[in-house]
């Protein structure tokens, strides 16, 4: 028997049988009625203290790595860098959501998701730095490329998921996009053929407000993104993604469901970039002030120190110890980035075919004597 | 499961036959090759070059997607990633346009953008070109998009033989290749012997010898160049015929041999020419073998057009006489 044949279609009484019936009843793929909210809710009290301080630990290191490649960009150390500051709660629960043996398909937005899974932080920055286009290995860290074009990679997540899932594999794939990439067509497709496969997809959508300038209302007449999922057949969810804790539990829960063979979610993360889109937009042109002020009320990092110290559970030396971790990262990158990185131009060629066409050799020949023109009258 | 024996020795058959055996041969020596696109398992293809495939591998193996084409292209990605050798099929030509994103910024990419560690051993099956009476949006050649993108293998096959052969090789590759068949060509038949392989991905070869001057060609062009080559005897030219089999790599070697040993060259091709496949061989020659030439390299192509109605597209398409009047104009210096 194949894996496609496993689903099982479910035949509503009063339809003619074939292949226009429906597949399935539609009420239970309906989303949370409010986004899902664990921090400062009864639920916290069930949720495992050392799991907060962890997330905590890692809010904090996550939010000084922000800071500081936003600094290098200033510097002219980095070439671009898309912050993700304010979503920490959200790059960090999807890391911890995952097992080792899951993949994890980020967009450019998303390298301290990255980080947080275990990447080096320098390794997961040459593409923004510009020495680079993948500092990590995909295979080896079991995360994809960086991806700039917009929600192309979630159908690559779907394929891997597919793949896995016909290997016998407890594979769970999570793909991260951004409210504006809920506008593409690859995201669109991508849906699609994870619910028509039943891979064992998430589908992570941060909501941060903009997508570069334009708002979420000019963006999607949709009730939430969340309920995108409900056209696809697939439960859709919402969340408060500034509590990295609810971000914790409805990520797990969503992994967890696609292992255990109950199919893709998308997951609706509500936030705010508290950054421009990158160091090269200016944020003042298409937004007050105001509204930034106000999320600064609603901080991941604040949420959870709120409840860390009100539960009792913020003590000075996690306080400590968080705030040295994440200063010895920012020193780390430091240091890095100030020198230049020493790169070999022959590597133009390395990694286009398998074996270079015979075209390819003719201009790798011709770069080596340019090369070697130069060296000569450098050296002169 | 039933799982088809295939045949063995030489056999006559279509084009269409020949790549179903090729998809069916290396899903059989390969466990980890699966075929996916629209209508690709029950109705085993519009074309039916599929048929077949679900019933003996089953519908993992062969598998009937939603109909889209990013979708399908960017899941194939996907599978690659995982291990596996999808092999995807574009119905027609230009219903490959939706998947251009994954095929340009990821298929061709990934591997350079990994340094090497993920390599992409995807092939993307499009039947190509005009000349079976289909309606707009049926029968262009775009070939020079897929040539001008740096990490694809852009391939396609004139023979039956080559159909087989080439295919097993592309499926095998390491490389992702965008594997263009000539639907002009499905459904004529020869004798052929899959235990006899054909020449590499890459290299040419020279169809017929000739004293005269050279066409050069692939794919659907290469029996009308036949045919122009005999029907220019008749004027005293005696023409050799260059088949390419692959534009990238580009047989570059092979062609600038053929080329200064007869002085004289035309390319020919369905696609339009400007910006085509052709402009790049007659810059290449030109560059390569100028001193050599009697002529300059002239190009028998499509008219530069959104590819025209069924009715009319006879008069676009490169015909034998069109190839003849250039073959005149090479006298050039005489």
């Amino acid at each position: 028997m194949t894996v496609l044949d496993h689903r099982h279609l479910a035949a509503v009484p009063g339809w003619l049988p074939g292949a226009t019936g429906p597949r399935s009843d539609p009420a239970p793929l309906l989303p949370d009625a409010a986004p899902v909210r664990v921090l400062g809710t009864p639920a916290v009290e069930k949720t495992d203290p050392e799991l907060l301080r962890e997330l905590y630990r890692r809010l904090v290191v996550g939010r000084r790595y922000n800071q500081q490649a936003t600094t290098l960009t200033k510097q002219g150390r980095l070439a671009v860098y898309p912050a993700s500051t304010g979503q920490e709660a959200c790059q960090v629960a999807a890391a911890l959501a995952l097992r080792e043996q899951d993949w994890l398909f980020p967009s450019y937005r998303d390298t301290l998701a990255v980080v947080a899974r275990g990447v080096d932080p320098l390794e997961a920055l040459t593409l923004l730095r510009g020495n680079a286009h993948t500092g990590y290995d995909p295979k080896a860290t079991r995360t994809a490329p960086l991806c700039t074009p917009l929600a192309t990679q979630a159908p690559h997540a779907v394929g891997l998921a597919h793949a896995a899932r016909l290997a016998g594999d407890p594979v769970v794939a999570l793909a991260m996009l951004g409210d504006g990439g809920t506008s593409e067509g690859d995201f669109h497709e991508a849906l699609n053929f994870a619910a028509v496969l039943h891979a064992p997809v998430v589908f992570l959508v941060q909501n941060n407000g903009y997508a570069i300038s334009v708002p979420l209302t000019q963006q999607s007449a949709a009730p939430t993104l969340a309920h995108k999922a409900v056209g696809y057949g697939i439960p859709g969810r919402l969340v408060d993604g500034n509590d990295a804790a609810a971000m914790h539990a409805v990520l797990t829960e969503a992994v967890e469901r696609a292992r255990s063979g109950g199919g893709p979610t998308l997951v609706e993360a509500l936030t705010y970039r508290v950054e421009a889109h990158t160091n090269a937009d200016d944020a003042t042109r298409y937004r007050e002030e105001g509204e930034v002020t106000a999320w600064a009320g609603h901080d991941p990092i604040l949420l959870m120190e709120r409840h860390l110290g009100a539960a009792g559970l913020l003590d000075e030396k996690l306080v400590r110890e968080s705030a040295e971790e994440a200063e010895a990262l920012a020193a780390r990158m430091r240091e890095e980035f100030h020198t230049d990185a020493v790169l070999d131009p022959m590597s133009l060629f390395a990694h286009v075919y398998a074996e270079p066409t015979p075209q390819l050799r003719e201009q790798a020949d011709q770069l080596a004597a340019e090369l070697a023109a130069e060296a000569e009258v450098h050296n002169r | 499961m039933t799982t088809a024996t295939p045949v063995r020795g030489a056999r006559t058959s279509s084009m269409a036959q020949a790549l179903n055996a090729a998809l069916r041969d290396s899903m059989q020596a390969d466990p980890t090759v699966h075929v996916l696109g629209e209508d690709v398992g029950q109705l085993g293809g519009v074309f039916r070059i599929t048929d077949g495939l679900t019933r003996d591998f089953g519908a993992d193996r062969c598998l009937d997607t939603p109909l889209a084409e990013a979708g399908i292209l960017g899941t194939a990605v996907g599978m690659a990633m995982y291990g596996l050798r999808p092999v995807v099929e574009m119905q027609f030509d230009a219903f490959a346009y939706p998947a251009m994103e994954q095929l340009f910024s990821h298929v061709a990419k990934m591997r350079n953008r990994t340094a090497g560690r993920l390599p992409l051993p995807i092939t993307i099956r499009i039947p190509y070109g005009g000349g079976i009476g289909g309606v707009e949006h049926h029968s262009d050649s775009s070939e020079a998009y897929y040539t001008h993108t740096p990490g694809l293998h852009v391939v396609t096959p004139a023979t039956v033989a080559d159909a087989y052969g080439l295919l097993r090789s592309s499926i095998a590759s390491d490389d992702p290749v965008v594997f263009l068949e000539p639907k002009r060509l499905y459904w004529g038949k020869t004798e052929w012997d899959p235990a006899v392989p054909t020449e590499p991905i890459g290299k040419a070869v020279l169809r017929r010898t000739g004293r005269s001057a050279v066409l050069i060609t692939y794919g659907p062009s290469l029996p009308v160049c036949l045919e122009a080559a005999e029907a220019a005897q008749a004027e005293g030219w005696d023409l050799a015929v260059l088949d390419l089999r692959s534009l990238v790599p580009f047989d570059e070697q092979t062609v600038c041999e053929v080329v200064r040993s007869l002085g004289r060259a035309v390319v020919v091709h369905e696609a339009g020419g400007f910006g085509g496949a052709g402009a790049e061989i007659a810059a290449r020659v030109t560059e390569k073998c100028f001193h050599h030439l009697a002529a300059p390299v002239l190009r028998v192509t499509g008219f530069d057009i959104p590819f025209p109605p069924p009715m009319l597209e006879h008069h676009h398409l490169p015909g034998v006489d069109r190839i003849l009047d250039a073959v005149a104009r090479l006298q050039w210096e005489d």
